[in-house]
């Protein structure tokens, strides 16, 4: 049982990453081609405006993972997208860390309420989130009810232009967020428990997995990366926007394109951000060729529904052999 | 009595209207096999979920090691010393098996030295579970509980679709879990396993404990009587194949319709070949008689049923039903020409959330009228009819998922009875069923065959052959190996053949 992995595991391995690796093929496809129709718009541009999604993505993933689905992202970005800007406006930019850190902490509670009202009336998820969407999208607009307040500069900065002149600063910034806040959570036991309740639930209870208490875990970790979307849209805009609600489905739409199994337990939260550029990508090629914008998310939704055909298909196959 | 392991004593849980236990007690000695026998519904299940946290009891007292002891989850009971490997692998399926012991923290040495010790030796840890056969599961779910050394072992049902060289690792390794002092709580419904390995038995019925008794020659008949009661004695006298047939002559004519030429089989299967699991499978099935499938696990009898009843399509063989060829394209295909399944795994046949009377009304063999609203004063005559044959308890039918296992399974049959039945494909009907019910279900096999109808029957349990079958096809490699009449068809015949040998020793 102890030896070197063969030509047949890497095979295998290859297979089980197979639709991420995929997928990140397509989209330095999509990037080569894009660079050729139009080589003035620049990465750093298009990074920047699928910030957002990929963070929103991110957290769904993590939530369908484990068995669940959050209708309440696009409200959950609008609230911390708004807070973020109302408290850093006339402030210092110094106090803007606290607030960075605070939204964070905002959208980590938020979650954890949505995840906790369906863990206790055990209401169905998409019932509960779809409900506290509203909840979430009234509280923005409470606190801020047109598009405004401000950013930081360093805010503003941090996701704007190139690395050293070679990597999108706002990719620079994801893979930092993602580096460092869901790999060790992926491989720790919590990580397990994400996937084994998603996958197989009785089976995760009767392997002692505290159920209720991973649910909640999903969601405050869906809240979190909710709110770095959201301060990722106040950053990139330099203002607060109160209506996000478009984000949530986009974000459903990035992680079935990203490999992520609506039924959980499978995928990871790397295929769904190359899926938001992906989707971003193809956006705004189109627009570069003139197709007329209805005819560009028409578009946009046939290849979501060839796709997942595609996905669907391979599946088949498989569990055929 | 403080030598007890563990003692659980008037344990009492209800379900809305159904007293799933009422008195139930059952006392564990150290270094003990214990066996916890009793009916379908007698309340093993859920007295073996409170045992281990699942569930919590209404009223009763645990003890472990004479201690009060009040588990709340899995978790807890894995932490005091109780493990449970249950029906269904509690493996995680989109998890690699070392993240499984990982989730679980199991130590993994032991785990391999387990594996190894129960026959399993070729075993990549960073396989997904959903990728491994289910019989590997067992194995690994059972070598998982054995890594931490529990003090107590519940075992439900752990040789049920184990294949027999594996069941015997299982039972030798399971029986000297008594050195040092370990129990093992085994649930089983084959008795002569029972017999074999455990040391005493308590015995439910209707979720009361009506017996402890120590395992000796002969306890056997005392269980059965023991888990039927008084009033299903009448059953329990083991008949020979021919008995039930002879009772058939009460059976309502409109039940089975009758074959329209005797000469021609009712189902011709000819060279049947599919995928890499079935090869050739060649065999005829005639109206009137009960047809055993015998094989050893994997050995496309799957692949076979999925066909015959429209599931799977055949890469090459030929299909004639009444002597004309057929080419299903889909279940509905199968049933219209008179070929229903009944799954071993009865979650595949019903509708869990809907109740009784929808779930054997739906597949409507012969509808009640065609189009437009459903008469339902005839669905409803037709459903107690197929109730009252099958003598289904129907307190909890509401919903289908609340009744146990055999109810349940009388249902999936129920469901073409009722609609008059011409050839029943039976895969493995009565696998986790006890005794008694598994009696009812061949009595009515052999009833509906006598009335007419054509009965394939797979089992995996090699003696029920010769109980309820009039010959018996060997499948091994995907390929008929041996027809044997049902006299002929003992244990050891079909065992050589299952294994692919003529002649010689069981492999």
């Amino acid at each position: 049982m102890m030896r070197r992995p063969d030509t047949a595991e890497v095979l295998g391995a290859v297979r089980r990453g197979g639709w991420t690796l995929g997928i990140y093929l397509v989209l330095l496809g999509l990037v080569i081609y894009t660079w050729i129709l139009n080589s003035r718009y620049g990465l750093d541009t298009l990074a920047m405006a699928a910030l957002p999604l990929a963070f929103a993505a991110a957290g769904q993933a993590v939530v369908v993972i484990s068995g669940g689905i959050d209708l309440s992202v696009g409200a959950m970005m609008a609230l911390t997208s708004v807070t973020a800007a109302v408290l850093m406006k006339n402030a210092g930019e110094e106090v803007a860390v606290v607030v960075v850190a605070l939204v964070l902490l905002l959208g980590i509670a938020v979650g954890a309420v949505n995840g906790t009202l369906a863990v206790i009336t055990r209401v169905p998820d998409i019932v509960v989130t779809l409900a506290m969407s509203y909840v979430w999208a009234g509280t923005a607009l409470l606190v801020l009810d047109r598009p405004g307040g401000g950013a930081a500069e360093w805010v503003q900065d941090v996701v704007k232009g190139d690395l050293l002149d070679l990597v999108p600063r706002a990719t620079v910034i994801l893979a930092l967020v993602v580096g460092i806040a869901w790999v060790p959570l992926r491989r720790s036991r919590l990580g397990l428990s994400l996937y084994a309740l998603g996958s197989h639930p009785l089976a995760a209870f009767r392997s002692g997995v505290p159920v209720q208490r991973t649910k909640v875990a999903s969601y405050a970790i869906c809240g979190f990366f909710a709110a770095a979307g959201g301060l990722a849209l106040t950053a990139t805009t330099g203002i607060g926007t109160p209506t996000t609600g478009d984000y949530t489905l986009k974000a459903v739409a990035a992680i079935v394109l990203g490999g992520v199994s609506l039924a959980g337990g499978r995928g990871g939260i790397l295929g769904p951000i190359a899926a938001a550029y992906v989707l971003a990508i193809i956006r705004a090629d189109l627009v570069f060729m003139g197709v007329d914008p209805n005819y560009s998310t028409m578009i946009q939704g046939g290849i979501m529904v060839l796709v997942v055909m595609v996905a669907g298909y391979l599946e088949l196959r498989r569990r055929r052999r | 009595m403080t030598d007890l392991l563990l003692e659980a004593t008037g344990v009492v849980k209800t379900y809305g209207a159904v007293n799933a236990l009422r008195e139930a007690s059952l006392a564990v000695r150290p270094g003990e096999i214990h066996a916890l026998l009793g009916a379908n519904g007698a309340g093993k299940s859920t007295l073996v979920k409170i045992l281990t946290g699942a569930v919590r009891p209404d009223a009763g007292t645990i003890t472990l090691r004479g201690q009060p002891c009040q588990v709340r989850s899995p978790a807890e009971a894995r932490a005091s010393g109780m493990v449970s490997v249950y029906q269904e692998p509690a493996l995680i399926p989109d998890l690699a098996v070392r993240d499984n012991l990982r989730l679980t923290g199991t130590p993994i040495e032991p785990f391999r030295a387990w594996v190894a010790e129960l026959g399993i030796t070729t075993l990549d840890l960073r396989a997904l579970a959903r990728d491994l056969p289910l019989p590997t599961l067992r194995i690994l779910d059972l070598a998982r509980a054995l890594a931490i050394a529990p003090d107590v072992l519940l075992l439900d049902e752990i040789t049920a679709a184990l294949p027999a060289d594996l069941s015997e690792r299982v039972m030798d390794v399971v029986g000297r879990q008594r050195e040092g002092g370990r129990s093992v709580i085994f649930i089983s419904h084959r008795l002569i396993e029972v017999a074999a390995l455990c040391d005493r038995a308590t015995v439910l019925r209707d979720g009361q404990t009506v017996g402890v008794l120590d395992i000796t020659e002969g306890s056997e008949n005392e269980i059965v009587r023991l888990m039927l009661g008084p009033a299903a004695n009448g059953l329990a006298a083991p008949g020979g194949p021919r008995e039930p047939a002879v009772a058939s002559a009460a059976l309502p004519a409109a039940t089975a319709v009758p074959a329209p030429d005797a000469s021609t089989p009712r189902l011709e299967v000819r060279g049947l070949r599919a995928g890499r699991k079935l090869q050739d499978v060649t065999f005829d099935l005639r109206a009137g008689e009960v047809l055993g499938v015998a094989g050893l696990e994997g050995q496309g009898q799957d692949e076979l049923f999925a066909i015959l009843s429209g599931d799977d399509r055949p890469d090459e063989g030929e299909l004639r039903v009444d002597g004309v060829p057929m080419r299903f394209r889909h279940p509905a295909d199968a049933i219209a020409a008179g070929l229903v399944l009944i799954p071993a795994d009865r979650m595949q046949a019903l509708l869990l959330q809907r109740s009784v009377r929808e779930n054997i009304a739906l597949p409507a063999v012969a509808p009640v009228r065609r189009w437009g609203p459903i008469a339902m004063r005839g669905e409803g005559r037709r459903v107690q009819g197929a109730i009252q044959q099958l003598q289904i308890d129907t307190r909890a039918g509401a919903e289908v998922r609340r009744l146990s296992g055999g109810n349940q399974q009388k249902v999936t049959i129920a469901r073409w009875i009722a609609g008059g039945v011409r050839t029943l494909l039976c895969f493995d009907p009565t696998r986790g069923i006890d005794v008694g019910t598994k009696r009812e279900i061949y009595h009515l096999l052999r009833e509906l065959a006598s009335g007419g109808a054509a009965i394939l029957l797979y089992t995996s349990e090699l003696e029920e052959i010769q109980l309820a079958c009039d010959r018996a096809v060997v499948i091994y490699g995907g390929r008929v190996v041996d027809e044997i009449p049902a006299a002929e068809a003992n244990e050891a015949r079909l065992l050589r053949a299952a294994h692919g040998l003529r002649r010689g020793a069981i492999a």
